[in-house]
């Protein structure tokens, strides 16, 4: 596509947020706008727009239907694997994100009814198998009540769907947020440091990735990785112009001018500081790797990727050669079953039993609750990837891949059909970071990639995690409706 | 921006089937080495929790699970330990396995790969899944036979069909006690490993097939003599010098024959009779004169060397080294050798190899413990039928040597095996260990001659506690003659 009708839209898009203030603002006021209406106006409101036909609701009803079989089967499943038995309260526990997912549908009917289908239903699906993978650890373990991660996992997930279901309510509009960029910087800027901060932050296992709020413990990156798609789009679709044409050519390839390098400099010295001061290759990795693509669909130019790729590279192999966690990842990524690597502090050994547990389970798993994920190190998170294989075999992991190159295929379209700019690139950006994030886990656990400490999303345990992806799809919701609700403007 | 969008696709989409392809790879070829991976928990969980898979020996277990009450479900149990143990090894929780046990491990706990229909099957029936029930090659009454014929003696007996390569008996001693290894206290499990291997009698070694091995002495005559007729430059009545004493070449060492004196008597001596009397000088001067190469070649024919023999357990190479240092080996070194003495080391089931491929018309039979592997429905899993090995010498000199052996029993240094009215064909060995050492008495063969059903070789170690005034002949002759009436008196 031309250059120029990229800039239309986004002109369209800044027109609107000019032209349109009753939209904009009304929409960041939020539930401002439906309580200035009287309840009865309301009322009929919603009974109007329930009785339209909504074809795509009905397919995502009858797909929520699907994923809630799925997630309540998996969990008797679990139950009769590892028990032998039935235990109700646990699927009245887990009913609840059943019942607040049927809402989240309701609400979708009123707020977004051209929202994409295939978001939540795909959500939940993974979200409920997560939870019964979780629990079956917690079964092993003989974890109970609120020290079962399973149950907390239920009720951050149950906090995560009400966070998203507000923000999509709240954002009626999401041209209002290419206008808080930079506040979306400073609030990433802010998240990161927040482990850093001595008395906040936690030394975990290997990265300082978590803070601790009186009981609770939270990972601001999970959440850094929104507001910084939010940055980067808003960012980039105002500077593309400088960022993409200016510059020397070299070997055939357009480089960026000294003065334009900047933001990526920027981005790398934070990549960078979170690989060094928090010891995090994984998320070092995803921050970069989700700049390097958003600064690539906005520019066109691969010269940035040239740039980005060798910036990166090279401090990471600077940072590996001084930082022994780096060295160990690599080497226990390159000879795991060496036995000194094996038995080495920090070493291959959650690696390879994470690789015993594939092998146990096959092709067609050893079944929900007959395996013995438990035997892995950090089973029912970073290595949820393993206990799902041993479990549910090969056809399992093909069934979950798919599950999420669909949900990030889901997040491309918009990118494909999306009207403004701004709307395209964030649903790339944070679809892709959904993407990256699998490819990482999962290449760390099955040795594609070395070893990081990130988690599945939706399916590992941890509140921020969930949190943070849940809002990504109410993003993705939000972005999808608009684009079918309006017609393109664009043509080209 | 849609040209871009495209090609990030394509690199999101390639990140997808990267996790595909290795996921993939992990639980299909990767499988089998993970799960036999020693440190593998989960596999020594699955193997305590399903049924674990007999071993059955003449229709008899001699390695069962037994159900109990506790977490693990079953109890392993070895009804005849000392007989078996070197055989079945043992299945323990934390210090490893071993013997049948450890090689047929995947078939004995029902993840082999030829069993997956069977699982799924078991999974969609909801039947608890077995292992598969593994059939040994061994004769009850042989595998008596040869443990007692032993005795208190420190060795090791093996007997196999000639024609198919199934091992009928396979003692080593000293043996052991399985069953305390089979516990399910992992503390418990490890006192009584720890005691087995600090036991100065290595019980734990399956002498017959691994260990330190042994000097072969005479019986490697066999080899020698096999590369001489193949060789097509001699026949059985080639002549050597006979001297009473030789000095080997470059070297203040001499040799002599073990009866002392020349072979026989007078200026030469021929081949049959040095294999007969079991001469030294004259296989010394034989290998000599076929030269390094020759001896080495005729040897891995045999066996030797070959570290990919499975029985289904790993065999530990026999060795006819023709270097040392790095440097070809010299003619003294040589001379040695030829006659089983330098740095010759053998296991019991090379040597029965040997005397098997001479006594099968020169083909040699894979030796295997597998006669079968069943399902708990009785069917095979697995096709264990007869394989060939090799032929490593021709029919022709497998007859000469035939008649050869049988002299040496009839009529020469093998006299302790005669069986009345049976021909049978043999060899035996004196092998010197070191100055002052008690020998290492051997003897291999074959019975009936005309038509073998058994080779055997036989080993007892320190000189049956007599130091160095025994021979083979003395004391492993009659104890194979006991194990191979086992198996023609059936």
């Amino acid at each position: 596509m031309p250059s120029t009708d990229d800039q239309r839209a986004s002109d369209d898009a800044s027109t609107e947020l000019i032209g349109k203030p009753a939209g904009g603002a009304g929409a960041s006021r939020g539930p401002a706008r439906p309580s200035s209406d009287s309840p009865q106006n309301l009322t009929q409101a919603i009974t109007l727009r329930l009785r339209q036909p909504a074809r795509l609701r009905n397919l995502e009803l009858l797909m929520l239907v699907i994923a809630a079989g799925i997630c309540a089967g998996a969990i008797v499943l679990v139950q009769l694997g590892a028990t032998g038995a039935i235990d109700a309260s646990v699927l009245v526990a887990g009913s609840a994100v059943l019942g607040l997912a049927l809402i989240f549908h309701l609400v979708l009917r009123v707020v977004a009814r051209e929202a994409d289908p295939f978001l939540l239903p795909i959500a939940l699906t993974l979200n409920g198998i997560g939870i019964s993978m979780i629990y079956r650890i917690d079964l092993a373990y003989g974890r109970e009540g609120w020290a079962a991660f399973g149950v907390k996992q239920i009720a951050w997930t149950v906090m995560a769907m009400t966070i998203a279901l507000v923000a999509l309510v709240v954002i009626r509009n999401y041209r209002v947020l290419s206008r808080y960029r930079y506040i979306a910087m400073f609030v990433s800027i802010a998240l990161l440091l927040l482990p850093l901060i001595p008395g906040l932050g936690r030394d975990g296992l290997n990265a300082r990735v978590w803070i601790d709020i009186g009981p609770f413990s939270f990972q601001p990156g999970e959440i850094a990785k929104i507001t910084l798609a939010i940055f980067f789009a808003g960012y980039l679709v105002t500077a593309r112009d400088n960022l993409s044409l200016m510059g020397p050519k070299i070997l055939g390839m357009r480089f960026p001018r000294a003065r334009d390098l900047g933001p990526i400099l920027v981005v790398w010295v934070v990549a960078m500081g979170v690989l060094i001061f928090q010891r995090d290759l994984g998320t070092s990795l995803l921050y970069f790797g989700l700049f390097l693509v958003m600064i690539y669909i906005g520019t066109g130019r691969g010269s940035w990727i040239v740039l980005g790729l060798t910036l990166f590279l090279g401090g990471a192999i600077v940072a590996s050669t001084f930082l022994g966690y780096v060295q160990g990842r690599f080497r226990a990524w390159l000879n795991p079953f060496d036995p000194t690597e094996y038995s080495a502090d920090g070493g291959s050994f959650q690696l390879v039993t994470g690789l015993f547990g594939f092998a146990n389970g096959g092709l067609v798993g050893t079944g929900l609750g007959q395996g013995r994920p438990q035997t892995t190190p950090l089973a029912e998170s970073d290595y949820i990837f393993a206990s799902l294989g041993e479990e549910l075999g090969l056809a399992g992991i093909f069934a979950i891949l798919a599950l999420y190159l669909l949900l990030v295929s889901r997040g491309f379209r918009i990118g494909f059909v999306g009207q403004d700019d701004f709307g395209r690139m964030l649903g790339v950006g944070i679809s892709f970071v959904i993407a990256l994030q699998v490819f990482v886990v999962m290449g760390g656990v099955t040795r594609v990639i070395p070893l990081t400490g990130l988690t599945a999303p939706f399916m590992a345990a941890g509140g921020s995690s969930l949190v943070a992806n849940w809002v990504i799809v109410a993003i993705l919701l939000r972005l999808s409706d608009s684009v079918r609700d309006q017609p393109r403007m664009v043509i080209g | 921006m849609n040209k871009e969008l495209k090609r990030v696709s394509f690199v999101v989409l390639a990140m997808f089937v990267a996790l595909f392809i290795s996921s993939s790879y992990i639980t299909t070829i990767q499988a089998d080495s993970l799960r036999a991976d020693g440190r593998n928990y989960r596999s020594l969980l699955a193997s305590y929790s399903a049924q674990r898979g007999p071993i059955v020996v003449g229709g008899q277990p001699v390695a069962q699970s037994v159900p109990v009450d506790d977490v693990y479900e079953f109890q392993r149990t070895y009804p005849q330990p000392e007989l078996y143990a070197p055989v079945t090894g043992y299945y323990t929780l934390g210090q490893g396995s071993r013997g049948v046990e450890d090689a047929m491990n995947e078939y004995l706990t029902g993840n082999a790969n030829s069993q997956f229909f069977d699982q799924i099957n078991s999974l969609l029936t909801g039947q608890d899944p077995e292992g598969a029930t593994v059939e040994l090659t061994l004769d009850p009454a042989v595998q008596q036979a040869a443990y007692d014929a032993l005795g208190d003696n420190a060795g090791s007996v093996v007997a196999m069909d000639p024609a198919t390569g199934k091992i009928l008996a396979m003692v080593s001693k000293q043996s052991y006690d399985p069953n305390p290894l089979a516990s399910h206290d992992p503390e418990a499990v490890k006192s009584s490993y720890d005691a087995l291997v600090a036991d100065p009698g290595n019980p734990l070694q399956n002498r017959a097939i691994q260990g330190d091995l042994y000097a072969p002495g005479s019986t490697f005559k066999l080899v020698t003599v096999a590369a001489a007729l193949e060789s097509g430059e001699y026949t059985p009545d080639s002549t050597f010098p006979n001297p009473a004493t030789l000095q080997l070449p470059g070297s203040t060492f001499s040799i002599n024959n073990a009866e002392g004196g020349s072979c026989g008597g007078g200026e030469t001596a021929t081949i049959a009779t040095a294999l007969r009397l079991s001469c030294n000088i004259p296989m010394a001067q034989l290998g000599q004169a076929l030269g390094a190469d020759a001896m080495a070649e005729q040897a891995a024919a045999f066996g030797f060397g070959d570290d990919s023999i499975e029985i289904p357990q790993e065999v530990t190479p026999s060795r006819f080294p023709v270097e040392r240092d790095g440097e070809p080996i010299d003619d003294a070194t040589l001379m040695l050798q030829s006659f089983g003495q330098g740095s010759d080391r053998v296991t019991p089931l090379q040597m029965a190899m040997v005397s098997s491929a001479i006594a099968n018309g020169g083909t040699l039979m894979d030796p295997t413990l597998v006669e079968s592997v069943l399902n708990p429905d009785l069917s095979p899993v697995e096709d264990f039928s007869p394989s060939e090995y090799g032929k490593p010498v021709s029919t022709a000199t497998a007859q000469t040597m035939t008649g050869m052996m049988v002299q040496d029993v009839a009529d020469g240094a093998a006299s302790g095996a005669r069986i009345a009215g049976v021909d049978v064909a043999g060899k035996t060995g004196t092998a010197e260990n070191g100055q002052g050492d008690p020998y290492t008495l051997w003897f291999t063969g074959f019975a009936p001659a005309a038509d073998p059903e058994v080779a055997i070789s036989v080993v007892v170690e320190n000189g049956g506690g007599l130091g160095q005034s025994a021979f083979g002949n003395s004391v492993a002759s009659p104890i194979a003659k006991k194990v191979l009436e086992a198996v023609l008196n059936k």
